[in-house]
């Protein structure tokens, strides 16, 4: 299946890009992260602190063990600061 | 209810005043303004990101939930993002309720929910670096306060 997968603020700037679109297989979020880091370095740097990394499935606040079935969109991003 | 994320500046005066004529059975409004500090005295602006697909859907099932929760006769949350400027005005809350306690306590929810809830990021750049805004674990700390009421609706 294809997912977009949106990122923000500092996991954006350690990605190095603000979306993109990914054939998977991944059942969960973990799964994706797991194909993502083993694509490039760089997505290492990025998730290496999975505490300090928030995820969204289909914009709505989930964890890494949402299942990812019939998903169109998955965001990460840093703990929120609004206000 | 309205709820509105935006990058123009807007007028608090105005708002509240406009917030103030439509609301017609309650004796109390609360406000809360949120501006720009500049603790170090070196801030020369802020960015703030926001992810706007999910910032419209968050802010307006946290301000329903506040409407549900405090008997709220109304509420109004204005959001900025993009770059602002020390002691520029970030976003505003408004909540009217018939007793002031009500109001008091929807506003302070909003907020919580605002700050470690909605998609927000803020990066402050001072003298050419910019460093993100971590967040704070008394923010977390007061949100969960709310959540042992609202656990499954939280989100």
């Amino acid at each position: 299946m294809q997912i977009e997968i949106l990122y923000f603020a500092w996991v954006r700037e350690r990605v190095g890009r603000s979306k993109e679109t990914i054939e998977t297989d991944a059942l969960t979020v973990a799964q994706l992260v797991d194909q993502l880091i083993s694509r490039d370095p760089a997505y290492g740097v990025a998730f290496k602190d999975l505490s300090q990394i928030k995820v969204a499935v289909d914009q709505e606040l989930s964890d890494f063990t949402t299942p990812l079935i019939n998903v169109c969109e998955v965001a990460f991003f840093p703990p929120m600061t609004g206000g | 209810m309205a709820v509105c994320i935006q990058e123009k500046p807007f007028d608090v005066s105005a708002e509240i005043s406009n917030f103030g004529t439509k609301v017609e059975s309650s004796g109390a409004i609360v406000t809360f303004t949120g501006i720009v500090r500049n603790d170090s005295g070196a801030l020369d602006h802020m960015i703030i990101e926001h992810y706007p697909a999910m910032t419209q859907i968050a802010l307006q099932k946290f301000t329903e939930l506040a409407i549900d929760r405090f008997e709220l006769e109304d509420a109004l949350v204005i959001h900025r993002h993009g770059t602002l400027k020390p002691k520029e005005i970030i976003m505003m809350i408004a909540t009217a309720a018939p007793h002031r306690q009500d109001a008091f306590a929807g506003a302070q929810f909003l907020m919580d929910c605002l700050k470690s809830r909605a998609p927000f990021w803020k990066k402050e750049i001072s003298e050419g670096l910019g460093k993100w805004v971590e967040p704070r674990a008394k923010d977390e700390f007061e949100l969960g306060s709310w959540v042992d009421n609202f656990n499954s609706r939280m989100g």
